[in-house]
């Protein structure tokens, strides 16, 4: 009876400490990804994050080949989202060209065309189909749509303020330049 | 009049010699690229996705935006880009979201190299686990071979005892 049991080895210290260490930091990897997955859309009232809009060739801002949101401070700004494949863009492609002539010669409020993941062939079409004048640009990344928290789908039309504020989002396409205009004047009249 | 002759055909060659070098070299000619087939813009097409439309590769999406992409593909495979160059642009226009496999770089790594070591360390615990039921399997048979007393857990000194009163009997 003097047999004894030696000690169960077990997984050794270290190896336990790395094992959960790995766990819990995926676990918080995966955390921040849920929080990142959940946060708000842009919502009205809140500051845009500044963005550039790198330029279509032929639809420059004053000779600039790309465009900031913080240069056009002071100015009410139009971000429209479009794609050429997007059939419900080009019901209000002419609209917004429409309103864009009429506010153009003022200078008080800015529209910027945001080609959503396109071809630059195909966008280059629609534009001079329908013989649009504003300055346009590809969203190089998707990254200005990042900043909208954009997963609806094109055409989405974002109104900035003066001060940079978000005043309206119209999901989907406008019917009339008054549509667009009513929007605009609202914003301009608030100051 | 010989002389005259000659100097008229030193004449005649000197101007056919200057037109011929005036007109400069002939202008090169252009092959046609031959238009890339449905096979090879696929074979690209397939490793990379809608961006639109979530989780459908990009050589069966119906949508228009999908088939605009492949006629893309088309014409960069016809101007001689490569594989890519042609996935270094659509990374470059429409973000690395669009690629099959996400790059090799930053947090990305953590998917090629989290799931092999699970498996290893998943692995190495069933060997281990193993190895201790195999142990403990052949311990009684290896005392019961021996023929001295099977060693008891110390807390079940009682059945110790039984088998070795057992043995006495025997």
């Amino acid at each position: 009876m003097t047999d004894t049991i030696s000690p169960k080895k077990g997984v050794p210290v270290w190896a336990q400490v790395l094992i959960w260490g790995g766990l819990l930091g995926l676990l918080a990897l995966v955390a921040i990804g849920l929080v990142r997955a959940q946060r708000p859309m842009l919502i009205v009232g809140a500051q845009v994050p500044d963005f550039t809009l790198p330029l279509y060739e032929g639809y420059d801002y004053g000779g600039a080949e790309e465009i900031a949101l913080s240069d056009l401070r002071g100015r009410v700004v139009v971000v429209n989202f479009w794609a050429s494949w997007c059939k419900p863009c080009e019901g209000e492609a002419a609209d917004l060209e429409a309103a864009w002539r009429l506010y153009q010669p003022g200078g008080e409020v800015v529209f910027l065309g945001v080609d959503y993941v396109d071809t630059e062939p195909d966008a280059r079409s629609y534009l001079a189909k329908f013989d649009i004048t504003y300055p346009n640009g590809p969203d190089m990344g998707t990254e200005i749509s990042r900043i909208f928290n954009r997963n609806l789908g094109v055409p989405e039309t974002y109104f900035i303020d003066r001060s940079g504020i978000l005043r309206y989002i119209k999901i989907g396409p406008f019917v009339s330049p008054e549509e667009i205009q009513a929007v605009i004047e609202a914003i301009l009249l608030e100051g | 009049m010989k002389f005259a002759r000659l100097g008229l055909l030193a004449f005649l060659s000197l101007v056919f010699a200057s037109l011929f070098l005036s007109a400069g070299p002939a202008p090169a000619v252009l092959a046609q690229q031959p238009t890339p087939a449905d096979d090879e813009v696929n074979a690209i097409a397939q490793e990379l996705f809608c961006p639109v439309c979530e989780n459908v590769p990009l050589d069966v999406c119906p949508t228009e935006a999908c088939r605009q992409w492949r006629e893309l593909i088309r014409q960069m495979l016809a101007e001689g880009k490569s594989e890519e160059e042609i996935q270094q642009y659509f990374v470059e226009n429409y973000g690395a979201r669009v690629l099959s496999e996400p790059p090799r770089e930053g947090i990305n790594w953590l998917v090629y190299v989290v799931p092999p070591l699970a498996f290893l360390g998943g692995a190495y615990l069933l060997f281990r686990a193993f190895r201790t039921w195999q142990r403990l399997a052949r311990e009684p048979e290896a005392e019961a071979g021996s023929g001295s007393a099977p060693a008891a857990p110390p807390e079940d000194e009682y059945a110790a005892r039984f088998e070795a009163e057992l043995k006495k009997r025997k």
